[in-house]
C-alpha cells in the first residue's frame, strides 16, 4: 500500500503499522493486502467488485478490518461487501474510509455493506470517514449499510465523519427479527461548503425488537446537512431516535424524522433539536478560564465524542 | 487586605428598570461572606457582575486593588474569580472528569478526583465518567457545579445558593468544606444563601433587597436582626434600617 493509504488508515481504522487478525485493505479500487483467520474467511466476490466475509458461528473476541482508501482524483470506487455473522459470534468490524485528493477531478468511494446476523450474533461495527488533500476535485464518500438481523442478535454501529468530505450520502437500512437490538451512534461534522445527508430506515418486524438511533452533528461555515429517519414498528417493540444538531456560522440542517407504528404495543419516540451552542454553556466554560473560541471548540469536541 | 471592591455599581434592564442600584461593597480577603436577602433582590445579578457575565450600567469593580470593570469573563477567571451557577449548565458530551479537569486546568488522577467530589459528598468511582447531561439529578449536577469551582482554587469563589436541592448529608459536608477553605486560608468565599446554617458560619453578612445593600456587617451584628423577625412575611431590613 502507498504512503497516503497508510496515513489514512492510521486515522480511520486504528492502523498501527500492521493489522492483527483478519483484514482486507482496499486502495484505489484494488486489493492492497488481505488475510483471513481461522474463524473469519475473507474471499473476493465472483460476480463483481467486493468481498464476502464469513464469521464462523461462535467466534468470540476477534476483529476484522475492512478499510478502503482512495488516494487521488479521477477514481470512482464502487464496492459491495457482504458480512455473514454466524450464530452466537461476537466480533468487532472496523471499516473506515479515507479519500485523499490533490487533483481537480473527483475522488469517490461508494461502499455498500450488507450485514446478515444469525441468531444471537453480536457485532460492534466501527466506521470512520475522512477527506484530505487540497485538490479542487471533490472528495465524496457515499456509504450504504443494509442490515438483516435474526432473533436476539445485536449490532452496534458507531459511525463518524470527521472532516474534509465534500459530499456524503449515507443510507442505512435495517430489518430486525424478534428480540434483535440495533444501536446506531452517528457523529457528523461538516465545514466550508460541504454537504452531507444521512437516511435511516429501520423496520422492527419481530416481537421485542428494539432500535436506538442517536445522531449528533455540527454544521459549520456554509455547510448543509439533511437527516431523515424512519422507524417502523410492526410488532410489540421499542424505537428511539434522537437527532441533535449544532449550527455555527451559516451552517444549515434539515431534520425530518418519522415514525410508523402498526401495532398497539409499538413504543416509538423521536427527539430532535437544532440550534447554536447554548450561550450558557459558553459562559460556564469561560468562567473556568477558557476564551470564547476555546469554549466553542471544547463544546463541539465533546458533543461529537 | 481588601480583595474585592464595588463602587456605585448599577445594572439596568434594557428598558431602564434598575436591578442593581448603586451598590458599594468591600470584601476582606480570606473571609467567608454570606449574601442573603429576598428572592429577586439582585443577588445572582450581583454575582454575575463580579464574574463578568453581565456588564454594569455604571460603577466600578476592583479586584486586589486593580480595576476590572473592563475585563471580560475569561480575564476575570484567569485573575482568580470563580462562580458556581445558581442553575448549573448541562452539557451533552462532557463528563464530570472533563469538567473538573477544565476547571483545574490540568489532568487529574483518581485520588484528586475522589478528593474533589468527596468535598460535595459524591463518590468519584460512580460519577467521573458520567456525562453532564439530563441524566444527572438536580442535586447531583448542583454538587458537581460546586466541585468545579472548588477545583479552581480561586482567590475569590462565589457560590450561588449552594444548598439548593442538595441533601442533608451533602450539605453538612459542604459546610465543612467552606470552613476548611477558610481555615486553610485557601481563598475568599462569597456565598449567596438563604440557609441559617450557612449564615451561622459567616464572618460577614450582606443583605441585598430590591437592588440595594440593606445591611452589611459582622455576623454577630446582622444575624440577630435577620432572625428576630423570622416569621414576618417581610424582610426585616427595610430601606429605613439599612446600615451600610
Ligand atoms: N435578564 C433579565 N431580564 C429581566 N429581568 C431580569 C433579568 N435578570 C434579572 N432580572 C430580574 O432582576 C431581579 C433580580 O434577579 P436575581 O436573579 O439577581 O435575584 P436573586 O436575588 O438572585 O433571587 P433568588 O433569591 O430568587 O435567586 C429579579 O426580579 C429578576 O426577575
Ligand atoms: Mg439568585
Amino acid at each position: 500500500m502507498n504512503k497516503i493509504t497508510e496515513s489514512l488508515l492510521r486515522v480511520v481504522s486504528e492502523f498501527g503499522g500492521s493489522f492483527q487478525g483478519a483484514y482486507n485493505v482496499r486502495e484505489d479500487g484494488e486489493c492492497a493486502g488481505r488475510q483471513s483467520s481461522a474463524n473469519i474467511k475473507i474471499e473476493s466476490k465472483k460476480e463483481g467488485p467486493g468481498l464476502v466475509i464469513h464469521v464462523l458461528p461462535g467466534t468470540k473476541g476477534e476483529t476484522v478490518y475492512i478499510p478502503a482508501c482512495v488516494t487521488h482524483g479521477g477514481i470512482d470506487d464502487l464496492v459491495y461487501n457482504d458480512f455473514y455473522i454466524g450464530e452466537g459470534a461476537d466480533v468487532l468490524v472496523v471499516a473506515g474510509c479515507g479519500v485523499h485528493n490533490e487533483e481537480s477531478t473527483e475522488a469517490r468511494h461508494n461502499g455498500i455493506h450488507r450485514f446478515f446476523l444469525e441468531k444471537g450474533a453480536r457485532v460492534l461495527y466501527r466506521e470512520k470517514h475522512i477527506g484530505t488533500g487540497k485538490g479542487m476535485g471533490a472528495r465524496r464518500i457515499d456509504p450504504v449499510t443494509d442490515i438483516t438481523m435474526a432473533e436476539n442478535s445485536y449490532l452496534e454501529m458507531d459511525t463518524t465523519q470527521i472532516s474534509g468530505v465534500d459530499s456524503s450520502m449515507r443510507k442505512t437500512t435495517a430489518t430486525l427479527a424478534a428480540g434483535a437490538r440495533l444501536v446506531v451512534r452517528e457523529r457528523l461534522m461538516t465545514t466550508g461548503t460541504e454537504w452531507a445527508r444521512s437516511d435511516f430506515d429501520v423496520t422492527l418486524e419481530g416481537e421485542d425488537a428494539g432500535v436506538d438511533l442517536i445522531s449528533r452533528s455540527v454544521a459549520r461555515g456554509n455547510s448543509r446537512q439533511e437527516f431523515n429517519s424512519c422507524i417502523r414498528g410492526k410488532n410489540r417493540c421499542t424505537g428511539h431516535s434522537e437527532c441533535d444538531a449544532i449550527l455555527a456560522e451559516s451552517g444549515s440542517v434539515i431534520a425530518s424524522p418519522s415514525l410508523e407504528a402498526a401495532h398497539i404495543d409499538a413504543a416509538l419516540i423521536h427527539e430532535a433539536a437544532i440550534g447554536k451552542i447554548a450561550g450558557e454553556q459558553i459562559l460556564k466554560l469561560r468562567t473556568l478560564g477558557l476564551t470564547q473560541e476555546e469554549a466553542e471548540e471544547r463544546i463541539i469536541q465533546g458533543f461529537l465524542s | 487586605m481588601e480583595i474585592l471592591k464595588l463602587e456605585h455599581l448599577a445594572w439596568d434592564l434594557p428598558d431602564g428598570a434598575g436591578i442593581i442600584k448603586d451598590i458599594d461593597l468591600s470584601l476582606e480577603s480570606g473571609k467567608l461572606v454570606v449574601v442573603t436577602g429576598p428572592n429577586g433582590g439582585g443577588k445572582t445579578t450581583l454575582a454575575k457582575l463580579i464574574a463578568g457575565i453581565e456588564t454594569p450600567s455604571s460603577g466600578h469593580l476592583f479586584f486586589e486593588g486593580r480595576e476590572i470593570t473592563g475585563l471580560d469573563i475569561t480575564e476575570r477567571a484567569k485573575l482568580g474569580i470563580a462562580y458556581a451557577f445558581q442553575q448549573p449548565v448541562r452539557f451533552k458530551g462532557l463528563t464530570v472528569r472533563d469538567m473538573l479537569e477544565l476547571a483545574s486546568g490540568k489532568k487529574l488522577d483518581d485520588a484528586h478526583l475522589c478528593d474533589l467530589l468527596g468535598k460535595v459528598g459524591l463518590c468519584a468511582n460512580e460519577y467521573v465518567d458520567r456525562e453532564l447531561n439530563a441524566s444527572l439529578s438536580g442535586g447531583e449536577i448542583k454538587r458537581i457545579e460546586i466541585a468545579s469551582v472548588l477545583a479552581r482554587r480561586a482567590k475569590l469563589s462565589i457560590f450561588d445558593e449552594p444548598e439548593a436541592g442538595i441533601d442533608l448529608w451533602s450539605f453538612a459536608r459542604l459546610v465543612e468544606t467552606f470552613q476548611e477553605v477558610r481555615r486553610q486560608k485557601a481563598g475568599t468565599l462569597l456565598v449567596i444563601s438563604h440557609q441559617e446554617r450557612i449564615l451561622s458560619i459567616a464572618d460577614y453578612i450582606v443583605v441585598i433587597a430590591d437592588g440595594y445593600v440593606r445591611g452589611a456587617g459582622p455576623r454577630e451584628e446582622i444575624l440577630p436582626t435577620l432572625l428576630a423577625d423570622e416569621r414576618s412575611p417581610r424582610c426585616p431590613l427595610g430601606k429605613e434600617s439599612a446600615r451600610v
